[in-house]
């Protein structure tokens, strides 16, 4: 499907370019992997190699999915870099950063460099996020400094939150004096062992032991006032699913202290309810919370309290999730519907405009790991682009996933906004005919 | 994935009213004395993941009486142990040539998930704290033995709801019929979102005022370990919510007391009570053949 050229002109099409205050008909020019030129309609000189018609399209800077399970090293049968990469594509990502809870856990300069490398058969740009602690235990901070310059752009105990508060403080100060993201996967563990739903008339309904909502505010708290008090430290929160939790970001946010949060498709689209009879497609974690927690995240990611949305794809084969709800896998896909989501939800359903959406998957996700010369497409920028069409109705269905695994709340979901086509570098890695 | 078989029972909170007094009225005509071989040639597997005396033994002579042949297999002693998980123990169940599995489990929703893929009629004979709807039939079979009808009943259930499958599936089939049911107990084992169960339902901390002109008195078990855990003291416990001779008398005067069992003495009820002449809970455990008979014999087919 890559295409080599040297130049691509994308004609006819809206560009919305948060970053540089742009929302109108543009032309974009890329020339050698680099946004070469941004003009009105028509206006750009001189011939490219090829054309790319986008009349009736949104044309946007390359989305940017900073949450992302790809499962290697050690876990290639739920998902690859080359098949996780290929479903990015495919979702208009053209940038994704991994998730470190792997087989082993990537806590070494060794394995970063290992998950950046060209065998990998990535589609997309990989930025790996490392451990924050050896072996993600929780005890040890991993050297951040030697993950840094490998090529890692945050560090993380995801799938686990760094619990203890002295070294949740000292990974912000390191994280300080690197301007390094820490990112916290909240939850009180202590509060939520052998628990698999979001506590509420649903899990009482069900029988299931369940996870307050205190258990993310509680971490969501403590690591804000945390920010506060380490000057430049980054603290970003990851899948934050709960108001509590975002009333103490809008907290630290006030105080200007450098906290960031991110919004999954599934915790802005579905509720607790949705479980349904033990469906474990709808088992993730956090899990699906109240409807008043889904309002409040709806507020959150129209009024700019809310820096990104992230998938959190999760992929898992299907003997992990054909079991008792309780004993099932956490998590979902969710790289090829995100888009889909946002427009259908946010967008039709609940009015936020365009723009502000499109800032969610670029500029804001750039800004929160300082993806330098991406989530925009200001002349020199990396030649990242996503084409969409913000009107085409269409059906996802999981058998069609490019992704390994199939694990989607979505399958057969009527959806409003397709990606057209998806340029990393200057080169189509995704393209619908 | 598939809709469970015709003849399943996951839980009573899908069943329609109509199905759970067809269930009651079968009951009624099954006599254990007196076998009837609807059943004869079946073959009726009791898959139990848990411990269990009452359930696996009436469900036995049920089937027996019925003239199923029925296999009991447990996780101990079987493939289970082996780390076979609970679809391939169903497929295997299933090839062998099992007509209907009779199934108990530790994890709320197993009975469900394996009757979405097995084409044989799957019984729920307790799922961890979700269902367990053949003693909310052999209960309510009981109540309608001592009450005329449900019309205008009051219920009171009393103990540690949060983690019983017997109280949920109990609220779900009483309120069906307009029964009106106090939840009563610590907030630890009765959250105040317990009332959003069923439509009917209502929570209160103080016995006296659960027991208040009530018709029936559905005692729990209350475990130990619970208390501890929940950092409830047990002598605490028992002076709140014990139930004893004094209290029986706030009740109406007629009211019956029943307990899924196993009944602890001395911890959620008085020997007294537990033997005294209000106490149906002997009585539950005989009502338990003949309903788990009327669910059998729904579930294979035969007099429907």
């Amino acid at each position: 499907m890559t295409r080599q050229n040297q130049s691509l002109l994308i004609k006819g099409g809206q560009l919305i370019d948060p970053a540089a205050k742009i929302n109108a008909p543009m032309d974009v020019l890329l020339r050698d992997g680099r946004v070469a030129e941004v003009a009105p309609a028509n206006k750009i000189r001189g011939s490219a190699d090829e054309k790319f018609d986008a009349r009736g399209l949104i044309v946007a800077p390359g989305f940017i999915d900073l949450h992302v399970h790809l499962r290697e090293p050690g876990q290639g049968y739920k998902e690859t870099v080359a098949t996780g990469t290929a479903a990015a594509a495919a979702g208009g990502f053209t940038s994704v950063c991994t998730m470190p809870n792997t087989a082993p856990v990537v806590d070494t300069p060794e394995w970063v460099t290992w998950l950046r490398g060209a065998e990998r058969g990535a589609m997309v740009n990989v930025f790996p996020v490392a451990a924050a602690t050896r072996g993600s235990k929780g005890g040890t901070l991993t050297d951040f400094s030697a993950l840094q310059r490998a090529g890692a752009v945050a560090v993380t105990d995801d799938g686990k939150p760094i619990l203890d508060d002295d070294i949740m403080r000292m990974a912000l100060r390191l994280g300080a004096e690197l301007n390094f993201p820490v990112v916290q996967h909240a939850e009180d563990t202590r509060l939520t062992e052998n628990c698999s739903m979001h506590s509420g008339p649903t899990s009482f309904r069900l029988g299931l032991r369940a996870m307050p909502a205190s258990a993310e505010a509680a971490i969501v708290d403590r690591d804000v006032m945390l920010a506060q008090q380490i000057r430049e430290s980054r603290l970003h929160v990851a899948h934050l699913s709960t108001s509590d939790a975002l009333k103490a970001v809008r907290r630290g946010k006030r105080a200007k202290a450098r906290v960031t949060c991110e919004i999954t498709p599934h915790h802005f689209t579905l509720i607790d309810e949705n479980v349904g009879e033990y469906d474990t497609n709808f088992k993730m974690n956090p899990p699906l919370r109240s409807a008043t927690d889904r309002e409040a995240i709806l507020v959150a990611l129209a009024d700019g309290t809310v820096d990104a949305i992230a998938t959190d794809h999760a992929p898992h084969a299907l003997h992990e999730k054909q079991v008792e709800f309780e004993r099932a896998a956490f998590g979902i896909t969710g790289l090829e519907t995100a888009l889909a989501l946002a427009i259908t939800q946010l967008h039709r359903e609940h009015k936020i405009p365009l723009a502000r959406i499109v800032e969610l998957f670029t500029a804001g996700p750039a800004r929160v790991f300082d993806l330098r010369g991406r989530g925009s497409l200001a002349r020199g920028s990396f030649a990242d682009v996503t084409i969409f069409d913000p009107r085409k109705r269409w059906t996802f269905q999981a058998a069609e996933s490019r992704s390994l695994s199939r694990n989607t709340p979505f399958d057969g979901w009527q959806l409003t906004g397709k990606v057209v086509a998806t340029i990393v570098g200057g080169k189509f890695v995704f393209r619908v005919d | 994935m598939n809709k469970p078989a015709r003849g399943s029972l996951l839980g009573i909170e899908h069943l329609e009213a109509k199905d759970i007094l067809g269930l009651l009225k079968l009951a009624r005509r099954m006599n254990p004395l007196k076998a009837r071989p609807l059943l004869r040639g079946k073959r009726v597997v009791l898959l139990f993941y848990e411990a269990s005396t009452r359930t696996r033994s009436s469900f036995e002579f049920a089937a027996k009486s019925l003239g199923a042949m029925t296999t009991l297999v447990q996780s101990s002693g079987s493939s289970i142990e082996k780390g076979e998980s609970v679809l391939d123990t169903g497929y295997t169940l299933r090839a062998v040539g099992a007509d209907c599995i009779v199934m108990r489990h530790p994890s709320a929703g197993a009975p469900l998930l394996m009757a979405q893929h097995l084409d044989i009629p799957v019984i729920n004979a307790g799922d961890g704290m979700h269902e367990h709807p053949s003693q909310a039939l052999l209960d309510a079979f009981t109540i309608l033995k001592h009450k005329k009808s449900f019309k205008g009943l009051q219920a009171t259930i009393i103990g540690d709801i949060l983690h019983s499958r017997v109280a949920r599936s109990a609220c779900h089939l009483l309120t069906r019929f307009g029964v009106k049911i106090t939840l009563c107990g610590p907030p630890e084992f009765v959250p105040d979102v317990a009332a959003t169960l069923a439509p009917g339902l209502r929570v209160t901390r103080h016995i006296e005022d659960a027991l208040r002109g009530t018709d029936v008195i559905m005692l729990l078990r209350v475990q130990k370990e619970r208390l501890a855990g929940q950092k409830i003291r047990l002598q605490d416990y028992i002076s709140r919510y014990q139930m004893t001779t004094a209290r029986l008398k706030l009740a109406k005067r007629d009211a019956i007391v029943m307990h899924p069992g196993p009944i602890i003495r001395g911890l959620e009820l008085t020997a007294e009570v537990a033997d005294g002449p209000q106490s149906v809970i002997v009585d539950e455990v005989h009502n338990g053949v003949p309903t788990r008979m009327a669910i059998l014999a729904r579930a294979l087919g035969k007099a429907r």
